[in-house]
């Protein structure tokens, strides 16, 4: 894995044009995460409907990995309903942590399997997803 | 002058390639690298006399306790103070919790005033946080004009009323020094007792407390070619005398009663249970290696690697955070719409190690409006050739961004 690999065209595309960026009005469900050992946040707002992914938004600041990983996932859960949404989160941890069984094709996100080669950036990779796994909870509640 | 071919000699780690690449280290805010006759010493106590200290009555005892105390000496005739001013501690951020566990908790009430400034590291604002919410006295902070100097018009009517002003001596992220001779002067005019974090001062310039005229003074010694987990308080004998002790335990103690204990004289009543003896040791050891070098020396060393550093980063269009005219070589950057995480793992890749965040400085990242910076630091190992390199790898951090920033 070269650090080309790791920044090539399809995650710097995301990052300098991240899809579903920006604030949602009337959201049902908003959280906000950070890493506080960079300062990085991100808020991901999400609109329900039939027990659907209707809308999500994410907004925020990150690295290159943060911020094309969650443009990613907006992607991935859009229109997708809560049982779908959470095995794709649950995929995605296993895929990232290399434990577990990664039930789903993770589509452009596999292209993070070179983050594990940088043990440091994995939390970068993994802020809008703790983020959804969060609203997973509320949506649970 | 500084014979840098034949100081690096002095350290195994920086002769290493890292991704193929000539190891540059420009991470010295956060620790700095331990010269072989620092970790020679610290083998050296642990295969020949590893023993406790003011205990034992046998040998090696003896020579751990002998070598214990010379540290201690070494260390006071480093900053101009008595070795029984002089507390180890395991480092800036013990110290600094001391006192305000000790004289913070004996000397402060409700409505009282303390002051901090915007660019304190965690550690000089967190264990105020703590007492406070325990006092409930109230906290001023001094302000960062924009271009990373404090503010200093105000300090007087700040320090009005105030029992404590703590401010740091050299900022870890603006690389700013504060002129903490005029701090000390106005603090005390109005009453209040000075503590200095010392922490990125003690490596790189000469030190005097008395001439600066404090209260207390804290710093780390791994930040200075010792090892980690030793730092020092450095407190006047009176003040230290007055305080009680924080951690209680063995060898800080007189007697113990059932019902009561004395405790130990200066500087022991604050050096509670078996202490870092092998770390002290090895800091008294850094203190001879850097004084052999000679303290102006690295100041002026330092200072020509920041000039040039400064110089060199104009041409690639970056943001420098913290342009105060009296500076140390830690230099914070933004670049345009390039995460300092990203720059960071790039310039990695190319041997050269630096600091990506906060530098646990969110008061500063806030105020200066960035979530993080990218910060180089010097030390005086360091030479203009890797600010080269540095600067080669900040070049290709842009090539690779170029379709974005």
């Amino acid at each position: 894995m070269s650090l080309r690999e790791l920044y090539q065209e399809i995650v710097m595309d995301h990052y300098s044009d991240p899809r579903n960026f920006g604030k949602l009005e009337d959201a049902d469900y908003h959280v906000h995460v950070n890493n506080p050992s960079c300062g990085d946040a991100i808020d991901l707002e999400v609109i329900v409907n039939s027990g659907k992914i209707e809308q999500v938004k994410f907004d925020g600041h990150g690295c290159v990995l943060s911020q094309a990983s969650a443009s990613m996932m907006t992607e991935i859960i859009q229109g997708k309903d809560l049982a779908e949404v959470q095995e794709i989160a649950d995929s995605f941890r296993s895929f990232i942590t290399g434990k577990g069984e990664v039930k789903i094709d993770l589509e452009d996100l596999e292209i993070f399997e070179g983050v594990k080669q940088f043990p440091l950036r994995v939390k970068c990779a993994c802020l809008s997803w703790s983020a959804l796994r969060e609203i997973l909870k509320k949506m649970q509640e | 002058m500084i014979d840098s071919t034949k100081i690096r000699e002095d350290f195994p780690i920086l002769h290493q390639k890292i991704n193929g690449n000539p190891f540059v280290y420009f991470d010295n805010a956060s620790t700095s690298q331990k010269p072989k006759v620092v970790v020679e010493a610290i083998t050296d106590y642990y295969y020949r006399y590893n023993a406790n200290v003011h205990r034992g009555l046998y040998k090696i005892s003896a020579m751990a306790t002998e070598a214990y105390d010379n540290a201690r000496k070494k260390v006071a005739d480093f900053i101009g103070a008595a070795p029984q001013e002089v507390i180890f501690t395991s480092g800036t951020t013990a110290s600094i919790n001391l006192v305000a566990n000790s004289w913070g908790q004996e000397n402060l009430k409700e409505n009282d005033i303390v002051v901090l400034s915007e660019m304190e590291h965690h550690s000089n604002i967190v264990p105020w946080h703590l007492l406070q919410k325990r006092l409930g006295f109230k906290i001023h902070f001094l302000q960062v004009d924009e271009d990373g100097s404090l503010q200093l018009d105000d300090l007087a009517e700040k320090c009005k009323g105030a029992k404590l002003v703590s401010i740091t001596h050299v900022s870890n992220t603006l690389g700013t020094v504060n002129p903490v001779e005029e701090i000390v002067k106005t603090a005390h005019a109005n009453g209040a007792k000075v503590l200095i974090d010392g922490a990125q001062a003690v490596p790189h310039m000469a030190i005097d407390v008395k001439k600066i005229g404090c209260d207390f003074y804290a710093f780390s010694g791994h930040k200075m070619c010792g090892p980690t987990g030793v730092g020092i308080l450095w407190g006047r004998e009176q003040l230290l005398e007055s305080m009680p002790p924080f951690l209680g335990g063995g060898s800080m103690i007189d007697e113990v009663h059932l019902d009561y204990s004395t405790y130990a004289q200066l500087p022991n009543k604050f050096e509670a249970g078996t202490m870092n003896i092998a770390q002290a040791i090895g800091l008294g050891v850094a203190v001879d290696y850097l004084q052999e070098i000679g303290l102006d020396n690295i100041t002026a060393h330092e200072q020509q690697l920041t000039e040039v550093a400064l110089e060199k980063l104009k041409s690639l269009d970056v943001q420098i955070i913290g342009n105060a005219q009296n500076r140390v070589g830690v230099i914070s950057f933004a670049m345009n719409r390039i995460h300092p995480h990203d720059i960071s793992t790039i310039l990695d890749h190319e041997g050269v190690a630096i600091r990506a965040g906060h530098h646990c400085t969110q008061l500063l990242m806030r105020k200066f409006a960035v979530p993080a910076t990218t910060r180089a630091s010097f030390y005086f190992y360091n030479t203009i050739e890797e600010i080269d390199q540095f600067v080669k790898g900040l070049q290709k951090v842009k090539e690779m961004f170029r379709r974005v920033s």
